[in-house]
């Protein structure tokens, strides 16, 4: 399985607080790769660096390198508008727009300039039913999405972000703020997911991690302490403090 | 521990209470008064002949009280401002509220205040030394006074309250909408006209009807520099506001013309009574989004 993203002694500072230490891991494709460590950790400030939301923050400095598909993310000449389109986010907290489930999802694929009727039809049922929710709301299609749970509010949301053919997908604790049955379907989601996608999720959950995640990393005071195969990290850890987290000794 | 005094408690509520009361007591009689002094020289004259009389001539020998010159003028002039006015302030609103550099802001946001503050007869008297000659060097009229000098005056006087309002509700705004949208590949710029417009639309239809509130209640600005004839309204000819027209002959009319004055103050407060109304339902509708 091949490297999708690549990073080496990626450094970053908030002001003069360093939030992310020559953080060096590579994610492989088709993989859900799960982020988890205590609040504080970087885990969150480092996916946001993979597709440079973290640009928004003011006085955010960055060193180090970040290659997507071979190109540096950094570099000058990057359309960062085009990084997002193939690295696409999902938030912790479900943010549809304040509009209809129809043009939620038609939001994306209109920004890059599609225009036919049957062709964004065709792009809002796949992205639904890719999210698996198109038989839950295809009857509700003109109503405001923010009428809906919040559950069906996420997997809006996931489709929103599918609906401009990424070919990552970040998230960013996508059900802290759900109910478990909820959860339990996204999770399945992210599971379907991987075969098209590669997936980066953060995760307060280790349970979540250990459920859905092929690979995982753990990061710790803005160092990656270990990173590797989900089923070995969690049944013989190689660092004493991923053992001691993960076993709940703190976090 | 401290006895509560419920004596004292109910006292202060009863002074609220009347405090309060006194605002709407004062709409009440406000309200009544013109309603009392309005309706006779309308029912004296008819109301089609009053609302849709084309000619004003009240001290003419065969007085004629048509108000449709200064209810067109009103309209015409408000909806000149608000076409000037909205497009310059909702943009400077995105601006201040969306891309602009703090520096910037603090700087512009101050200007924006002091033209909230400048008394509008300062307003009046510029436009009549700067503008009404422009205009009419400019446009090679026989006299700058005009209804379009009134519209340029109006427009700089509802800038405030469209950019202050819109900004409010540009910045409600939650910052998840837009990082949302960001994070699908759209630009800032994309981000602003798409998203958080769309979010704040109903706050924006706020600014715009108190803009028409202050454009269509506004009489010594537009006095000074419209020419106050009451002319049917053309942009470069001498016009007469609903407003200008009470103020203008208030201080010596008589008889069936002062009523008639009044009358056009009742409709006048009609009016802003319907903007109020329409601001309400904006206002209302932009809390519940």
């Amino acid at each position: 399985m091949s490297d999708i993203i690549t990073v080496k002694d990626l450094c970053l500072w908030y002001g003069s607080a360093q939030a992310l230490k020559d953080i060096n891991i590579n994610i492989p494709e088709h993989a859900i790769t799960a982020l988890i460590g205590p609040s504080g950790c970087g885990k969150s400030t480092f996916l946001k660096t993979l597709n440079r939301m973290n640009d928004l923050i003011p006085g955010v400095k960055i060193t180090g390198e970040v290659r997507y598909a071979g190109q540096d993310i950094f570099a000058p000449g990057v359309d960062v508008n085009m990084l997002r389109k193939d690295v696409g986010m999902v938030f912790q907290k479900p943010n549809p727009f304040p509009m209809s489930v129809y043009d939620n999802i038609a939001y994306g694929p209109r920004t890059h300039g599609i225009k036919g009727k049957a062709k964004l039809d065709d792009i809002v049922e796949r992205s639904l039913r890719d999210a698996a929710i198109w038989d839950e709301i295809k009857d509700r299609l003109k109503k405001n999405a923010l009428g809906l749970s919040g559950g069906q509010q996420q997997r809006l949301c996931i489709a929103r972000a599918l609906a401009v053919e990424p070919q990552v997908l970040l998230m960013d604790e996508p059900t802290s703020a759900l109910d478990p049955i909820s959860t339990g379907k996204i999770e399945e989601l992210a599971s379907a997911l991987k075969e098209k996608y590669t997936i980066v999720i953060v995760t307060h959950n280790m349970q979540q991690a250990v459920r859905i995640s092929d690979y995982t990393a753990f990061f710790l005071l803005g160092e990656l302490v270990e990173y590797g195969g989900t089923e070995k990290m969690f049944s013989q850890p190689e660092e004493k403090q991923t053992e001691d987290y993960i076993t709940g000794r703190f976090g | 521990m401290k006895k509560t005094n419920h004596a004292f408690e109910s006292v202060i509520y009863g002074v609220f209470l009347v405090l309060g009361l006194i605002t709407v007591g004062c709409v009440l009689l406000i309200t009544v008064y013109l309603i009392i002094s309005g309706i006779p020289a309308i029912r004296e004259i008819g109301l089609f002949k009053f609302l849709f009389g084309k000619t004003w001539a009240s001290t003419a020998k065969t007085p004629q009280f048509g108000i449709l010159p200064f209810i067109l003028t009103s309209i015409y002039g408000t909806a000149g401002a608000i076409a000037l006015g909205v497009p310059i302030g909702f943009l400077t609103a995105v601006y201040l509220a969306k891309t602009a550099p703090p520096k910037v802001k603090a700087v512009v946001s101050a200007a924006v205040s002091v033209l909230a503050g400048i008394p509008s007869v300062v307003y009046g008297l510029v436009g009549m030394l700067v503008l009404v000659p422009g205009i009419r060097s400019i446009f090679h009229v026989p006299d700058g006074a005009s209804l379009l000098a009134a519209i340029v005056v109006l427009a700089v006087m509802i800038l405030p309250s469209i950019v202050n309002v819109s900004i409010t509700a540009l910045e409600a705004v939650p910052q998840e909408y837009e990082d949302a949208s960001l994070a699908l590949g759209a630009t800032p710029t994309e981000t602003y006209f798409r998203v958080s417009v769309p979010a704040a639309r109903s706050g924006i239809a706020a600014a715009v009807v108190l803009g028409v509130g202050r454009a269509i209640g506004e009489a010594m600005a537009v006095m000074m520099v419209s020419g106050n004839v009451a002319n049917m309204p053309s942009l470069f000819q001498s016009v007469r506001f609903l407003t200008t027209a009470v103020a203008s002959e208030m201080s010596y009319s008589s008889g069936l013309q002062r009523q008639a004055l009044f009358s056009i103050a009742l409709v006048l407060y009609l009016f802003i009574l319907l903007i109020n109304a329409a601001l309400n339902f904006f206002l209302k509708r932009s809390k519940e989004t």
